[in-house]
């Protein structure tokens, strides 16, 4: 029999949905989400779900705690402090927990993307062991500490052999348990997204928080598409090199920009690591477009289209607005590949623009 | 969802049932059911019972708990219902510890359910009145859509903290009696003679005891009182916000039977807001003294005492109920039994020598029931008093010093919470004042026709506190949807009277000065 409270959940979740579509445009161009991704969760501000009262104001912060403590310290640092119970939320805004699925399937509804079909094999799982059990045999190494312990001191309360004014406490082979494992499969991924990013002196903070809000919903749409998924980094000025994603996003660097360098690296990745036969490959470019000349722009267009374009799902390059520099490259990449369709462009000049590029890349459904 | 409670477990039931009773509890026959964690998880959503008219805001609830329990946070341990016979769950994955530990803090619940006095107005029938409350709701869905109703419950929702709680104990209005058509019409001209005072005198005394200038005063002032309260309306300011609304908003039947419906929920609710730390902290100490004395095993002790501590531990920012209640009860009962009261007492200036104060008379050994002058005291206390009248009798500067409480404030330069000092007015104080009306502020309807049109006119009695205005607009809004006219209520911000208005279109607020009309009541 289902819960009646499933009815009341689903209703909530409905709710919850709906104000969310109806402000996605917003998250879409605001950093608020970013920071607030947990591992599966993304932690939402929901307005106007919760219900109005009439309650006291924020100028009654004062409560009662207990603890050591002097006047002037800390409340929570010495002392536990005790407040009046649920009168000091302080929040005005409802915080709702939702998988990066559900997001990604919000987003997918709104924007009207369609579903990716995955080519190659599907889902190599590969299997791993999660300690989540207790049994009594085992390695010493893996004996359970706290477990152990309670049973010890359980059976010495019991056989009158416990003393509370010298508490020894004395394990026996019965007493002692161990952590155990399951092995659990685990989805193997299939698809990998690197992304590049020019990271010469004209890419200010300003760019930088565009590519990272642009990522970021990119990362969601292709999670939700695949099982698993890899992501590589590689920033470039005149040369390349692969970082990690905390380095992507906050690394800066000074000089010129020759964007054929990100190109020959990623094509090195590939071509090392992913058999287009069997991996999902998404490459995607950030740059403010402005390249040091001519001759390496068309370089460029020769690399993507005679190396990286055959085998791969897409090639999105966005180009952001930065104050400085041409901004010419988008255009050379227009004359030279624009009629081939794995190969997708966008703008992104303010961060109201991130919504209609990401309808851009994904709308084809590649 | 019943399904028959395990034997043993029934049998531990009816073993504590008999402590219990030897111990002087006195409880309405009481059922156990167990319930896995989901279950559980939804019954607590719908606030302990099994079912509720059907709102999202149950399954945000129940959203909280799941994810709670999941993430091994808090797990919901007992819940049990006033009612007759007292409904109460057990955790289906509990130990047998637990379980026990639990039956026995249920019976002291139910025994402060029955007894306390401010839970005597409640209904004890509630679970059928709840389940006959969804009935009734689905209906209304059935009839006018999920949308037309899930709304005006939201409406009503924001409203439901402004009731009246102590009405149920003294009659505010006069009772209406039925006109008797039969009755002689009253004697016009005696009435108006009879409307005031008149001394008795002898007729040649009668002009210089009652002179015809007084008698004259008295009739215009009767007169301008009686236009006064024939225009006023309400004659004077109501508390209960709900039941005005009941009565006087033009609600079609079935919102207003839905209004009713929220209105008997939050006043049944409502004593056990206001009973909090004395129903746990009884409660506590029941399961405390009865699992220690007579029904723990060896085996169970260390399960027992993690529990045990666990549910009287306070986390940060919070005011643990259950252990303010029981540490609380624990020190009346010993204050008791030391005669550690009265003047006698109150005057005694040496600390050393109050600490030391009948220590020879406390009781020795066992004690069982009402078998000691601190058990009588802490029996009547259950029976008389609420969590304020509790804390503003038994606080005292000892028991403040021993639990090592302090008073904080937010410190605006640091940001954070502060210690200010461990006085012991101020920390009483304080705590008063986030027990009084449940940390509500006061409202009252103070005209609802202000203005000669129809519209509502609140007023918040400030105590200390202002009101938060985002909030009060937002609800206005929810007041206006159920009104229909215009509403206001005044505030005091910052030291400053705003009217804060909503028409259905837009808010408002105004500086209130002599410009703005005044409503039919003060407070």
């Amino acid at each position: 029999m289902p819960l009646q409270i499933e009815e009341d959940h689903q209703r909530f979740r409905n709710i919850v949905r709906g104000k969310i579509r109806k402000d996605l445009r917003k998250f879409l161009s605001r950093g608020e989400l970013l920071g607030r991704e947990g591992k599966k969760y993304v932690s939402i501000p929901v307005h106007g779900i919760e219900t109005p009262h009439f309650r006291y104001g924020d100028n009654n912060d004062a409560g009662v705690g207990s603890g050591e403590g002097k006047p002037g310290d800390k409340v929570g640092d010495d002392g536990e402090g005790m407040g009046p119970g649920g009168t000091q939320e302080g929040q005005h805004i409802l915080e709702v927990d939702i998988t990066l699925e559900e997001l990604a399937d919000i987003l997918g509804e709104e924007l009207e993307l369609p579903r990716i079909e995955p080519k190659g094999k599907h889902n190599i799982s590969s299997v791993k062991d999660r300690y989540s059990g207790i049994r009594p045999t085992g390695p010493e190494s893996l004996r359970h500490f706290k477990r152990t312990f309670r049973r010890a001191l359980r059976r010495q309360i019991m056989a009158g052999t416990y003393n509370p004014d010298s508490p020894r406490i004395i394990f026996e082979r019965g007493d002692k348990v161990y952590r155990s494992w399951k092995t659990i499969k685990a989805p193997q991924s299939n698809a990998v997204i690197i992304y590049m990013m020019d990271v010469s002196g004209s890419m200010g903070d300003e760019q930088k928080e565009l590519v990272r809000l642009e990522a970021f919903w990119i990362d969601a749409w292709l999670r939700r598409n695949y099982e698993g998924i890899e992501s590589r980094f590689i920033v470039h000025d005149v040369r390349a090199g692969e970082v990690d994603r905390e380095t992507f996003f906050h690394i800066r660097e000074d000089g010129g920009t020759r964007i054929s360098s990100a190109y020959r690296l990623a094509h090195e990745l590939i071509d090392q690591n992913y058999n287009p036969e069997e991996w999902n490959i998404y490459l995607f470019h950030f740059s403010d477009g402005d390249n040091s000349s001519e001759s390496d722009s068309r370089e460029c267009c020769r690399l993507i289209k005679e190396q990286l374009v055959p085998g791969i799902n897409m090639f999105g390059y966005c180009q952001v607005a930065s104050a400085y520099g041409s901004g010419n490259f988008i255009n050379s990449v227009h004359e030279h590949l624009g009629d081939d369709e794995a190969v997708i462009t966008s703008r992104v000049n303010t961060k109201d623009d991130i919504y209609e590029s990401i309808k851009t890349f994904f709308s084809p459904g590649r | 969802m019943h399904r028959v409670l395990p034997k043993e477990i029934a049998e531990q039931a009816e073993i504590i049932a008999d402590h219990a009773r030897r111990e002087g509890l006195d409880f309405y026959p009481t059922i156990f059911e167990m319930l896995s964690s989901e279950e559980i998880s939804q019954v607590a959503a719908y606030g302990g019972f099994p079912k509720r008219y059907p709102h999202w805001r149950f399954g945000m609830q129940y959203e909280k708990l799941r994810k709670q329990h999941k993430y091994g946070l808090s797990k919901i341990y007992e819940m049990v219902i006033n009612n007759d016979p007292c409904y109460a769950y057990l955790l289906s994955d509990n130990m047998m510890v637990d379980h026990k530990t639990v039956i026995a803090h249920v019976y002291g619940h139910c025994d402060f359910f029955k007894n306390n006095t401010w839970f005597s107005q409640t209904n004890r029938k509630m679970m059928d009145e709840m389940a006959n409350h969804a009935t009734r709701v689905r209906r209304y869905i059935d009839r006018y859509g999920i949308e037309r109703v899930e709304k005006l419950i939201d409406t009503f929702i924001a409203l439901e903290n402004l009731i009246d709680p102590h009405s149920v104990f003294m009659k505010r209005d006069k009772p209406y009696v039925k006109p008797d058509p039969k009755a002689k019409p009253p004697d016009k001209s005696r009435r108006d003679e009879g409307e005031f005072e008149r001394f008795p005198a002898k007729s040649y005394m009668d002009r210089y005891i009652n002179p015809p200038e007084r008698i004259a005063q008295d009739k215009a002032a009767g007169e301008e009182k009686a236009e006064k309260t024939k225009t006023s309306f309400p004659d004077k300011p109501v508390r209960d916000v709900l039941l005005f609304l009941l009565k006087y908003a033009p609600l079609e039947d079935w919102e207003a039977d839905i209004l009713g419906i929220i209105h008997k929920e939050a006043y049944y609710f409502a004593p056990q807001g206001q009973t909090k730390i004395m129903n746990e902290g009884w409660a506590s100490y029941w399961h405390s003294t009865m699992m220690t004395n007579y029904i723990l095993t060896d085996a169970e002790l260390i399960d027992y005492c993690e529990h045990h501590s666990g549910t009287l531990a306070s986390a940060p920012g919070q005011l643990n109920p259950y252990k303010m209640g029981i540490e609380l009860l624990r020190d009346i009962e010993k204050r008791w039994n030391t005669g550690r009261y009265g003047p006698e007492y109150d005057r005694c200036e040496d600390m050393q020598e109050r600490r030391e104060w009948g220590k020879e008379k406390a009781p020795k050994g066992r004690v069982i029931g009402k078998d000691s002058p601190g058990r009588q005291k802490i029996y009547e206390v259950r029976t008389l008093y609420n969590d304020v009248t509790f804390l503003d009798e038994f606080l005292t500067p000892e028991f403040v010093d021993d639990q090592k409480l302090f008073h904080y404030r937010y410190d605006p330069a640091t940001g954070k919470m502060v210690v200010v000092n461990r006085d012991f007015k101020k920390i009483k104080a304080q705590l008063l004042f986030m027990l009084t009306n449940h940390a509500q502020p006061y409202i009252y309807v103070l005209d609802g026709n202000y203005k000669n049109r129809g519209e509502l006119y609140l007023g918040h009695r400030h105590d200390g506190a202002d009101l938060d205005i985002k909030y009060a607009v937002e609800t206005l809004k929810c007041l206006q949807a159920a009104w229909r006219r215009p509403v206001h209520i005044h505030a005091l911000i910052d030291g400053e009277g705003i009217l804060f208005s909503y028409d259905g279109e837009k808010s408002t607020q105004q500086r209130v000065d002599d410009t703005v009309p005044t409503p039919a009541n003060a407070i």
